[in-house]
């Protein structure tokens, strides 16, 4: 070890330092210059003070809904990824339909579709079941049959069905990233789980998902990122997270510059960071393989 | 073999019947009416040239492939049956040629998930049958290693505790020496010859000639699918009565 180690210092001693420059994470300085002028346009500037106090209030929002939407992506995408991939006609069926017509549409119309179409319709049918239940119902269903019957439109907030939205959207994706996951696993380890007495539901708990989702991590921490950045999308919902706080500072104050600067600033942090994150884990991943 | 027309009827010492078993994939014929019969304690060994079968009817015993037709009994279980194929497995263990170690397992892992899963033992009961197994093995130490910390003959040796730890009646050994380096060979053979001793049945698909004459009690030769010869252990080496068994032996010894 020793030898290699003197081989390449000899070797970087021969590079001329300009040769070196070269090593240097360029982009990283310039992005890192970049955000540094913003903060210190926020700290200088107080129409950039403005925009940022107002705008950092929609973070919260927006890291809620995605946080909240990933989480029910990723467990209804699961069952949708081991329907991909199962022998059951049906389960197999029913999942290929929902993947494949959900990544046919593109996210925006999917957020609307689900908030002014699938909402109104799930509650007619909440409304007619409760009537149902309302006529046979006896002591303590009687209270949510009258709840069910007189549910509004107006009880489903925005916040919601921007989250209900999302997740369906990304369930789909998901689904298809569990999926590889599965089939990247050896066939001869579901062979050995079954040849051991585990059921075919033990096998894939037990054996092929741990493995499976340590190898899918990385591109979930990504969909993570992407889910983010499309939760500006549920701005046209008119939900206060930061684009649509965007939006209305801007059309309060004219400040086009200062606002979107700010909007972007505060997007780049959450995402640059999580990005950071996600090359950690894969890193960790690695070293651990 | 295909002397007689009569089939012998089924004693209660045959722990595994199978009967005019055909199995093919696609246009490729793998099993063409196999019949044979393994008595329990009994160690049969099948061979023969590569592609000739001899794995797709040993993973017919266990329902990993499903016959196209023909009657398949272990130890009084319909195997074609689906309900019955859990059970079935639980009875039968089986060594695969790769291991197929559980890799985010250790050693102990892979010998107790099934123990706690499906045998339903306590953590407690299935950690301390899990280290008899080890030590039974010959590889104690080697408890907390993950499977990529080991040689393949030891990975073999936890894959064969692993499948004793459910106390199956029935071993099935496919090739289970066929990927390991030869200086490792003799120690998963020595585990295996100790099993035998002990009177566990098993049905060995192997090349390893020199084990099966230690060993088996009963060899079958199997060539395009079919059973070309059946015989006792003696009667294979000393006097093979078909030609092409003759020819295989000639090229293999």
């Amino acid at each position: 070890m020793s030898v290699t180690t003197k081989t390449e210092e000899r070797e970087s001693k021969l590079i001329p330092w300009t040769g070196r420059l070269s090593e240097v994470p360029w982009w990283a300085l310039i992005i890192l210059l970049m955000g540094a002028l913003i903060v210190y346009f926020i700290i200088v500037s107080p129409s950039y003070q403005t925009a940022f106090f107002f705008l950092v209030t929609g973070v919260k929002l927006t890291l809620g809904v995605s946080l909240i939407s990933f989480a029910i992506a990723l467990v209804f995408g699961l069952v949708l990824g081991l329907g991909r991939v199962s022998k059951n006609v049906v389960f197999y069926t029913l999942s290929s339909v929902y993947i494949e017509l959900v990544r046919g549409v593109p996210i925006l119309v999917l957020l609307i579709y689900f908030a002014w179409v699938v909402t109104p319709l799930f509650l007619q049918l909440m409304n007619w079941l409760g009537t149902a239940l309302a006529s046979v119902a006896v002591g303590p269903l009687v209270g949510l049959a009258e709840n069910m019957a007189t549910l509004a439109i107006q009880d489903v907030t925005m916040v919601v069905r921007a989250i209900v939205g999302l997740a369906f959207a990304y369930a789909a994706f998901e689904a298809e990233v569990f999926r590889a996951g599965i089939q990247s696993i050896q066939r001869g380890q579901m062979e050995a789980a079954r040849s051991v007495g585990m059921s075919y539901f033990q096998g894939m708990r037990y054996i092929i998902l741990p493995q499976a989702i340590r190898r899918v991590l990385p591109p979930l921490g990504n969909d993570f990122i992407g889910l983010l950045k499309d939760s500006s999308l549920i701005s046209v919902l008119a939900v206060r997270e930061l684009t649509h706080l965007g939006k209305l500072h801007r059309a309060r104050t004219f400040e086009t510059f200062e606002t979107w600067n700010t909007v972007t600033f505060l997007y780049l942090i959450l995402t640059l960071s999580l990005s950071l994150f996600v090359k950690f884990i894969e890193r960790r991943m690695a070293y651990e393989e | 073999m295909k002397n007689s027309g009569v089939e012998p009827l089924p004693t209660d010492d045959d722990i595994i019947v199978i009967e005019h078993v055909y199995k093919s994939f696609g246009h490729v014929e793998a099993v063409v009416d196999a019949s044979l019969r393994v008595k329990s304690g009994e160690v049969c060994f099948i061979f023969g040239p590569s592609g000739g079968g001899k794995s797709t009817l040993l993973r017919c015993i266990n329902g990993l492939e499903k016959p196209d037709s023909g009657t398949l009994i272990v130890d009084g279980m319909d195997v074609t049956k689906k309900a019955n194929i859990d059970q079935v497995r639980t009875e039968v263990g089986m060594v695969f040629q790769l291991f197929n170690l559980f890799p985010h397992l250790t050693a102990l892992g892979n010998i107790t998930i099934a123990q706690e899963k499906v045998r339903k033992r306590s953590k407690e009961e299935a950690e301390r049958i899990a280290r008899e197994l080890l030590e039974r093995v010959g590889m104690p130490e080697k408890a907390d290693a993950y499977p990529e910390q080991l040689s393949g003959g030891q990975k073999q040796r936890v894959a064969m505790a692993r499948a004793l730890a459910m106390n199956p009646k029935i071993m099935l050994f496919d090739e289970p020496t066929s990927a390991l380096d030869p200086e490792m060979i003799k120690e998963v053979l020595d585990v295996m010859l100790d099993l035998a001793k002990e009177g566990m049945t098993m049905v060995v698909v192997s090349h390893e000639m020199g084990f099966a004459r230690a060993t088996a009690d009963r060899m079958v030769f199997l060539e395009e699918g079919r059973i070309i010869e059946e015989a006792t252990t003696e009667e294979l080496f000393v006097s093979p009565k078909e030609e092409r068994t003759k020819v295989f032996l000639s090229h293999i010894l």
